[in-house]
């Protein structure tokens, strides 16, 4: 069973919600994410995504622009994103890990090639931004084949049978963008994103992630109460921003992140 | 031959598509089925055709470069004077089929990507015409290059936001742009400028530019007596290219000559020639040749002109080159810029440097062929923005 149906299992037994941080690997440093992963765990993730920077993020805010410019200038590649995931595997058998980036330096890397990598690596999922559903049949099916997830996204604008594609195609979760806008943008319609989370997971039939402009602990609790995870980017990475050693990246991401986690699981307790 | 391209999804045999994140494609959607209604509809072109004629000057001539010809000593030169255009280049053709469209869909909004301002200007005098807000993003680089034209945006009315992500050219112009799409797609209207990006854009662009091909096709006949031997013109995005090419794939005895931006020389990496030295990817929402390192991330680029400074290319001549139908070769910043030279010393004409490329090319070919033969050039802007790149490259102040 993958990592990603059981963490969301364990949790739905629990009665607790997921708390997905999105780091951009290689960001501030390619050493500070080695020691951010486990330490994202300890703050209470139960999932993390791991950006894999690209040169054009047209979907991204500049705060992730800036993250994976930062990244690619001290040469973070895709063979090095395996690396990190490889050696976080070797101290932690069960966080999820999903790739979340662009299409172009998968296919440079070639698709069945990169499938492999992610599966030897421990990678769980993989979100692809700019491959859509009517774009990733082969390459959902090559997930699928090597037991990750391909993770899609809708949006606000999403017509329902596109919620039909992506559960025939997807897996693991549903990645909900809470605003047509790029990653890390201000307004955020909370009672609009809790309105449309009921029907996305009985669609898909996939637990639901929110993700995009959720900034704080309130709004993370606020979304945690309907959904079924928050993900958490954009104001991690900003947090993150001048640490000059990874001790100090990771004080900073543990200090961020478990109010977060708190909230969280006060606001559903209540 | 048989051809009919894009498909159904926007497919150019294994390019184009629509490879953007998901809050874009409903979007991509109605936009390509408002195009649709439109193409059928004949009040939409007829309205396209009376502003061609009216608004932007159409049909643009054809005129027999006789002295520079003479000079050269070989085939005859034509060339298809998009450079007298309102707004002197091609890029107005699109923009007033797509600011129609805008209007039809009830979009008050428009935004644009711009290199050399060519596009930007475009945009910005139909959004005047319309009486349509406009936005347009310009790379940084770009606006230091293209001072003239950012202060022809501006008289025009439409706001000029420089973009600083990136190498702060063209693509990262575009970059900004769909971001801007992504957040105000309610109201908004994304004119883009090139037969690049997601469909229907590829296709559209195409249509709406292949007015310059279909004139063309009547003119040359009338001039000549018969089609041209070879059409060639210069390729960044390839929106003035297809836009000539488009009508003539079916007349299987003209070759097609597509120009790209070899800049400082291949060889030396500062270029902007994707489809003779890239490879295929996926960036701005569609499948084409790219120039990308080993790991997929886009390369900067370099050229003379700011509208050439591209690092793909649309998707249709990624087809076009595969199966042969078209050839796509470079030319140096120096060609570009003695061609530039030669036409106004020769002709009286001062060219865009992005046009001087396939005129360079002309150039390089004519002295080879029988007089006999007739090559002709998409003349596709005029130089006057590109004063200042000139004088500062000939060591002038002005």
């Amino acid at each position: 069973m993958n990592r990603i149906d059981r963490t969301f299992a364990r949790l739905r037994t629990q009665g607790r919600k997921a708390l997905i941080p999105f780091v951009t690997a290689g960001f501030p440093s390619v050493a500070a994410t080695q020691a951010l992963l486990p330490a994202l765990v300890r703050a209470g993730a139960d999932l993390i995504e791991l950006g894999v920077p690209f040169s054009d993020p047209m979907a991204d805010g500049p705060t992730i622009q800036h993250a994976s410019e930062r990244a690619l200038a001290q040469g973070m590649t895709l063979a090095q994103v395996f690396d990190v995931v490889r050696d976080f595997r070797r101290t932690d058998a069960d966080t999820p890990v999903v790739l979340m980036g662009y299409a172009n330096p998968i296919e440079a890397m070639g698709e069945e090639r990169f499938v492999q990598a992610a599966r030897d690596a421990g990678v769980d999922g993989v979100l692809t931004v700019d491959y859509p559903p009517q774009e990733a049949e082969s390459f959902a099916a090559r997930l699928r084949a090597a037991g990750l997830h391909p993770i899609f996204l809708l949006a606000p604008t999403s017509k329902p049978e596109r919620a039909d594609e992506v559960a025939r195609l997807g897996g693991g979760y549903v990645y909900y963008v809470s605003l047509t806008g790029v990653t890390g943008a201000g307004s955020l319609d909370v009672a609009a994103v809790l309105a449309r989370i009921p029907a996305l997971r009985e669609h898909t039939g996939l637990p639901v992630a929110v993700g995009f402009g959720i900034r704080d602990a309130r709004t993370a609790a606020e979304i945690g109460a309907v959904a079924d995870a928050v993900v958490i980017g954009s104001r991690l990475l900003e947090a993150l921003e001048g640490a000059e050693d990874p001790a100090e990246a990771c004080w900073r991401a543990e200090e961020f992140l478990c109010p977060i986690r708190r909230a969280l699981d006060e606001g559903v307790a209540q | 031959m048989e051809y009919h391209y894009p498909d159904a999804r926007g497919h150019f045999g294994p390019y184009g598509g629509v490879y953007v994140a998901e809050t874009l494609v409903p979007a991509l959607e109605a936009l390509a089925q408002a195009y649709e209604d439109a193409k059928r509809d004949a009040s939409f072109r007829a309205e396209f055709d009376y502003e061609l004629e009216h608004y932007v000057g159409r049909p643009s001539p054809i005129y027999h470069a006789k002295r520079w010809s003479e000079v050269l000593g070989g085939a005859q030169i034509y060339l298809k004077r998009e450079d007298l255009n309102h707004t002197g280049a091609h890029k107005i053709n699109n923009c007033i089929g797509q600011a129609l469209l805008a209007r039809r869909m009830g979009k008050p909004r428009v935004i644009a990507e711009t290199g050399a301002g060519q596009h930007g200007v475009a945009t910005a005098t139909v959004a005047a015409r319309y009486g349509m807000r406009c936005v347009v993003y310009m790379g940084e680089e770009d606006v230091r290059r293209q001072a003239a034209n950012v202060y022809r945006m501006k008289l025009l009315g439409a706001e000029v936001v420089p973009v600083s992500s990136g190498s702060r050219t063209l693509k990262d112009a575009l970059n900004e742009a769909m971001r801007d799409w992504v957040t105000n797609v309610h109201d908004t209207f994304y004119i883009l400028g090139t037969v690049a990006g997601p469909h229907p854009y590829p296709e559209m662009v195409r249509d709406f530019q292949s007015v310059i091909g279909k004139e063309c096709l009547w003119q040359m006949p009338q001039l000549v007596g018969r089609q041209p031997d070879y059409v060639i013109a210069c390729v960044g995005g390839g929106s003035n290219a297809i836009g000539i090419f488009y009508p003539y794939l079916e007349h299987e005895s003209v070759r097609l000559i597509g120009v790209e931006a070899a800049g400082e020389g291949i060889g030396t990496g500062r270029h902007a020639a994707t489809l003779v030295a890239g490879r295929p990817g996926v960036l701005h929402g569609n499948r084409t040749y790219l120039l990308q390192d080993e790991h997929g991330q886009i390369r900067e680029t370099h050229s003379i002109s700011a509208g050439l400074d591209y690092p793909g290319v649309g998707p249709e001549h990624a087809l076009l080159k595969d199966l042969g139908r078209a050839e796509y070769v470079a030319v140096t910043d120096d060609e570009a810029l003695a061609a530039f030279h030669a036409l106004c010393r020769y002709e009286g004409i001062i060219p865009a440097l992005e046009s001087s490329h396939a005129l360079a090319y002309a150039a390089k070919l004519a002295p080879s062929l029988p007089r006999e033969t007739v090559l002709l050039v998409n003349l596709s802007g005029r130089g006057d923005k590109d004063m200042h790149t000139v004088a500062e490259r000939s060591g002038i102040r002005w």
